[in-house]
């Protein structure tokens, strides 16, 4: 846990000190160097934009985008990074998040740490999350404490979030195409290989079932 | 046209009503100017203008914003094609009202504004109010210029859709094609640009022709374009060809796309035929049993009645919105001169919330913050099958255009599981931006 601690800082420092707004990628290629462009736009500026797709103030009315507020900073703008990596698939948001600096990233990432996490309203399945909940503490309760509320130790939000959402994520993990720490790797793939989709299922429906 | 959405009979009653509260409550008195609070009045409830009374009663409370709006339900033109013409979910799937509005502290009166005094910074309404402003923000949408379909006017949408306003435009469409018989040709004539929508003709014609796949399989979708490419150009083709048989060049398949090519205008409108449901171009003529005419497009009518135009649409400065014709009146949405974004209803969501901002600023005293613009166009062709353009912007340190820093297209080679997320996140964007909008 230091260590991930460790890494994370490094990242969000590296992220905030070590971009320009001439780094970022230009729509013209690689021959010309990006325009000047005016910077300094306000985290609430920036996380305004977002809210056409993930909902005012981040709280998403969903079901495919998840609800981005409530995060911890860190885990945002991990996120944000692995986005514009390319590390973390997705289809559209590397396409958005290779237009911010990392201190555009962090302006975000307070923003919305800021704003109350709004759990999905959602239907579940009663018996699959009572399964889950078992399912959570087994496995999960570890790292995302308090049911997967608790999200101060830069884990994702599980509780409350949508579940499209965790299901497509679960399913790049599963794959192979997104990284695990080793430790969620280790817990993921030991419970995929003894229940199956069914497990992850009923995790799904318990933490859909927190509202 | 239904009797819910007959808009001059609509505005008629509306007017008769808000005349005689008039005569009680009227001029301005109802904006409470004695207090000292400061008067924004918002012109039009599109995705545009409501955004913009949201965000600026979010951003400045003590504001007193009214907005000004002839109709009680705005339809979105977005997810229009899916949910109704493609979909037949009716138009309620896409209508939003402005309880919610009201709910944040924003005044809405449902009223025509027919003139905005820039220099004694008032506007009269249809309905015969005069209303005193500090700054007022327009948000009109587009018009047409009927003079680039001879033979089809205002009279003839009443029986030819162009369906780009949506409404009861849509629902007389998606009833057009429900009643032509099978083996009938949709015939459609995209609009030359600058339009609203740039993706909109495209994502229509795969959904009449996915309606067509499953209810009236021998039809055909035939378009008339009097542009050599469109936005989403090759995306769209794709799609087309592997769910609708297109071919490019052919008449073969579901849809057939006539473009414009490089150098010749002679696909461009001579001349409809109304009565005999034909389009005349200078390729020739052709027939269809359902049309739909999408004209040329320019600034909505208030914008030129104010003034604020040049050529078709409004000059605004790029940092605020604030139209470099008029102080203390903004201009965004399809209607503004938004180098460099596009005439969408995410980018107008965007602009609004950069005209909000700086219009609470300027109230202040305060020099406009600087502003974050981003747009994202979802598409969808089919079932399971949806695309997307976005971009993030910055405005050039020149402030003569907004400059897009990242973004583009769903890639061409995107997976089947790709195209289907992004069908999903299409829904998941029409439900939190229109929360965003009128929530």
């Amino acid at each position: 846990m230091v260590m991930k601690t460790i890494t994370r800082v490094l990242l969000v420092a590296g992220l905030a000190f070590g971009m320009s707004s001439a780094a970022i990628a230009g729509s013209h290629g690689k021959k010309k160097m990006a325009p000047k462009t005016l910077m300094g736009a306000s985290g609430l500026a920036l996380s305004d934009t977002c809210a056409g797709c993930h909902g005012t103030d981040g709280a998403s009315g969903g079901p495919g985008t998840p609800t981005i507020s409530g995060l911890s900073e860190p885990y945002f703008a991990e996120l944000m990074a692995g986005f514009k990596s390319g590390e973390i698939p997705s289809t559209i948001m590397g396409r958005i998040a290779k237009g911010y600096t990392g201190d555009e990233v962090k302006k975000m990432a307070t923003y919305f740490g800021g704003k109350p996490f709004v759990p999905a309203k959602q239907s579940y399945d009663k018996a699959k999350a009572a399964k889950g909940a078992k399912l959570h503490e087994k496995n999960c309760e570890k790292c995302h404490e308090d049911g997967g509320t608790n999200v101060k130790d830069d884990t994702g939000r599980l509780a409350g979030q949508w579940t499209h959402y965790l299901k497509s994520t679960m399913a790049d993990y599963i794959s192979g195409k997104r990284e695990m720490t080793r430790k969620m790797k280790k817990k993921v793939m030991k419970l995929h290989t003894k229940g199956g989709d069914a497990a992850f299922d009923e995790l799904m429906a318990y933490y859909a079932s927190q509202q | 046209m239904s009797k819910k959405l007959n808009r001059r009979s609509f505005i008629r009653s509306a007017g008769a009503a808000t005349a005689a509260a008039g005569a009680i409550t009227m001029p301005s008195i109802v904006l409470g100017g004695g207090h000292g609070k400061k008067n924004v009045v918002v012109v039009g409830g599109g995705t545009g203008g409501a955004t913009a009374a949201k965000y600026l009663k979010r951003a400045a409370p003590s504001i007193n914003v009214t907005l000004i709006e002839p109709n009680k339900t705005y339809y979105t033109c977005y997810l229009s094609n899916v949910y109704v013409i493609g979909g037949g979910k009716g138009i309620d799937s896409i209508g939003h009202g402005y309880a919610g509005l009201a709910k944040h502290g924003v005044k809405v009166i449902h009223d025509y504004v027919t003139g905005i005094d820039a220099k004694t910074k008032k506007i009269t309404t249809k309905g015969g109010a005069s209303i005193a402003y500090d700054r007022c923000i327009v948000s009109p949408g587009i018009d047409f210029k009927w003079e680039s379909t001879p033979g089809y006017d205002e009279a003839a949408s009443g029986t030819i859709a162009h369906a780009w306003n949506a409404g009861a435009q849509t629902a007389m469409l998606r009833k057009q094609l429900e009643e032509m018989k099978d083996g009938g040709t949709f015939l459609m004539a995209p609009p030359p640009n600058p339009f609203k929508c740039p993706p909109g003709p495209y994502e229509r014609a795969a959904q009449v022709a996915g309606y067509f796949q499953k209810h009236k399989p021998k039809s055909k979708v035939l378009i008339l374009d009097p542009k050599g490419k469109f936005s989403k150009f090759g995306l769209f083709k794709q799609a087309w060809s592997k769910l609708y048989g297109f071919k490019e060049g052919s008449d073969d398949g579901m849809i057939v796309w006539r473009g414009t090519p490089k150098g010749s205008d002679d696909n461009k409108i001579v001349k409809v035929d109304v009565a005999g449901k034909s389009i005349e171009t200078g390729f020739g003529t052709e027939k269809g049993d359902v049309l739909n005419i999408i004209p040329a497009q320019k600034a909505g009518k208030i914008a030129f009645a104010a003034g604020l135009t040049k050529g078709d649409w409004c000059p605004v400065n790029l940092r605020t919105f604030e139209s470099t014709i008029h102080k203390d009146i903004y201009v965004i949405g399809d209607s503004s001169a938004a180098k460099g974004l596009p005439k969408s209803g995410y980018a107008a969501n965007s602009e609004a919330k950069v005209a909000a901002a700086a219009v609470a600023a300027s109230l202040n005293g305060k020099e406009a913050p600087v502003p974050a613009y981003v747009n994202t166009c979802y598409s969808i062709a089919g079932p399971g099958y949806g695309f997307s353009v976005a971009a993030v912007y910055r405005l050039k340190a020149d402030g003569s255009k907004v400059q897009k820093v990242s973004g583009g297209l769903t890639p061409g080679k995107a997976s089947p599981e790709v195209l289907a997320s992004e069908e999903t996140y299409a829904h998941s964007w029409y439900k939190n931006i229109t929360d965003d909008i009128f929530g």
